[in-house]
């Protein structure tokens, strides 16, 4: 990076930081901690949407569709996510190479599973062996990505499917007396007025998405604790620049990062609510209300 | 029976007791059962210590938190911070690397006349090292309950306290700390829940699992990376898991009835279960 890096054995200890802190292998480290915002911003509005689906099926007069809606919600309670993380994620992938296998290779005689293995048609392969890597790489993240949308979208719909059921109920009325018919007042009234009652609940998943990243290491993402581990690990006098074990202080770096993200969290959902609580039938509603006359 | 073998094999593998290898080829559905049952004792022995342990820090944390000292309070409120502001997998990571770094050293002492030999080695198991984390962080969060209830403890119960002549020490133990209890139990009850299901990371974090002697996940991991079905493993730990929330529902209603006793039907506090966060 800079000019006087050529040689770091013979630099002081600020200058050997400075050359240290900005090698290659270090980009590849600061470039996974977009990984971790990709993850967050795909993440958020997939889940709500999945969360919504789910809510407003739970809501359906036809029993089958809200049956499905309750057992989507129901299903992660008393279960670790950790569990479905590991479980969904393989899912998957057999799910698509299966489905691709059926379309792709029909005549396919033999077994797809095999004792201990899973052999579908080369050309079910996902992703075809003889791709390049990134396509590796977004297809493992692709997967990671739909796996959390699975688990956070659960959590969502339970809260929206609260939230909905928080609107006071004569204004759902009230719509039905104008003469609205039931998908104008779900559209009209309950769902904007439906977020300042879910918006705790949502702040607190939103929390808990950011606390729930750090697992994508173990879905098999080069993400940052993949790499805190791999930098901080120590290196002898073969390399550039020699180090003992710094695995502490590389996770401690990702502590703060993430006490950060959280702390940032906290003051944004603070305004949102503010902003969300304008006009609400609510007592921080009413108060915004006192304030302004 | 194929399954009485599985169980005298693999019941108390996770412990380090019975075959020595895990089954490698024609893995049977007993033998999926029975280990991952067996590795579910340390998710009920990291849960329950770390619990009872963690509910005394807690207390006292809470109360430090509540104080008007600065002195006592901000140390309490960064400690709950920085354990509930951060992921329990980055906690587990960096407490394991700090145990690793410590200079190994073994003091002996005599405790109830048992001469133990204490190595800082032990830090760096699972058994010690991730039952600390889990303790650290179950107090954060427990603590944070806490200190919510202990703030909504109703002005007119205190000034009845003051009528009587409690004060200090006394007020605390007979008035404050019970209604505090009441109050929290049902968002108690979800930390509970909560924090057994965290101790399915332990082995996924960086403690390793001495002699393959894992919790319930790390075992259905295993079995679905060896068989490649994961639809016959993560169901069965998820069964497990399952009674085990159950079990622990049961018990804290049986302590939430016993705490609202005194009331009448109507104000009790009911229990919510939401036991789905993760931290």
């Amino acid at each position: 990076m800079f000019a006087f890096c050529t040689d770091p054995a013979t630099l002081d200890p600020l200058r050997w930081f400075s050359c240290y802190l900005t090698n290659g292998a270090h980009f590849l480290f600061y470039q996974s901690f977009l990984v971790v915002f990709a993850l967050l911003a795909v993440t958020a509005p997939v889940s709500l949407a999945f969360g919504f689906a789910a809510a407003s099926a739970s809501r359906s007069h036809i029993l089958p569709v809200a049956w499905l809606g309750k057992l989507y919600t129901a299903m992660v309670r008393g279960v670790p996510d950790i569990v479905f993380f590991l479980f969904f994620i393989l899912v998957l992938d057999q799910g698509i190479e299966y489905l691709r296998h059926q379309i792709a290779c029909p005549e396919w005689a033999e077994e797809i599973r095999q004792g201990a293995n899973f052999l579908v048609c080369p050309e079910a392969r996902t992703p075809s062996s003889n791709a390049p890597q990134w396509v590796h790489e977004v297809y493992g993240f692709s997967l990671a990505v739909f796996t959390y949308a699975i688990v956070f979208g659960a959590f969502c719909g339970n809260v929206l499917y609260g939230a909905m059921r928080a609107v006071p109920h004569a204004q759902l009325e009230t719509g039905a007396a104008y003469g609205m018919s039931r998908a104008q007042v779900f559209w009209r009234i309950l769902v904007p007025q439906m977020w300042i009652y879910a918006l705790p609940g949502l702040g607190n998943i939103w929390l808990i998405l950011i606390k729930a990243t750090p697992l994508l290491f173990l879905l098999g993402i080069e993400d940052i604790v993949y790499w805190a581990r791999e930098l901080g690990g120590s290196r002898n006098s073969v390399y550039q620049y020699p180090h003992p074990d710094w695995r502490f202080w590389y996770f401690l770096a990702l502590l703060v990062f993430y006490l950060c993200l959280t702390r940032v969290s906290e003051i944004g959902l603070a305004r949102l609510t503010g902003h969300l609580s304008r006009g609400q039938a609510t007592a921080a509603g009413d108060t915004l209300r006192k304030a302004a006359t | 029976m194929i399954c009485a073998e599985a169980l005298q094999d693999y019941g108390l593998r996770a412990l380090g007791i019975g075959e020595r290898l895990l089954p490698q080829t024609d893995i049977s559905l007993c033998q999926q059962i029975v280990l991952i049952g067996s590795g579910m004792m340390w998710n009920v022995y990291f849960g329950i210590l770390a619990l009872g342990f963690g509910f005394f820090f807690a207390v006292a944390l809470a109360v430090a938190k509540a104080s008007p000292a600065r002195l006592i309070r901000k140390p309490a409120e960064w400690f709950i911070f920085i354990f509930r502001g951060s992921p329990l997998f980055i906690q587990f990571f960096m407490v394991y690397e700090a145990f690793v770094m410590l200079p190994r050293v073994g003091i002996e002492f005599t405790f109830l006349g048992v001469e133990i030999a204490a190595e800082t080695r032990w830090f760096a198991r699972a058994w010690l090292g991730a039952l600390i984390v889990l303790f650290l962080n179950t107090s954060a969060y427990t603590a944070e309950i806490f200190y919510g209830a202990l703030r909504n403890v109703p002005k007119g119960d205190l000034d009845a306290a003051d009528a009587y002549g409690l004060s200090g020490w006394k007020r605390f133990r007979r008035i404050t700390f019970p209604t505090t209890m009441r109050l929290a139990w049902p968002a108690y009850t979800n930390e509970a829940i909560f924090l057994f299901h965290a101790t399915a990371l332990v082995f996924f974090s960086s403690f390793p699992a001495f002699q393959q002697r894992g919790d319930a996940l790390y075992y259905a991991n295993y079995f679905a990376d060896r068989t490649f079905n994961p639809f016959v493993p993560y169901p069965i730990v998820a069964f497990y898991f399952v009674v085990l929330t159950l079990l622990i529902i049961l018990i804290f209603g049986r302590i939430n009835v016993r705490l609202n006793r005194h009331l009448p039907n109507g104000q009790r506090t009911r229990l919510r279960i939401r036991p789905q966060l993760m931290r």
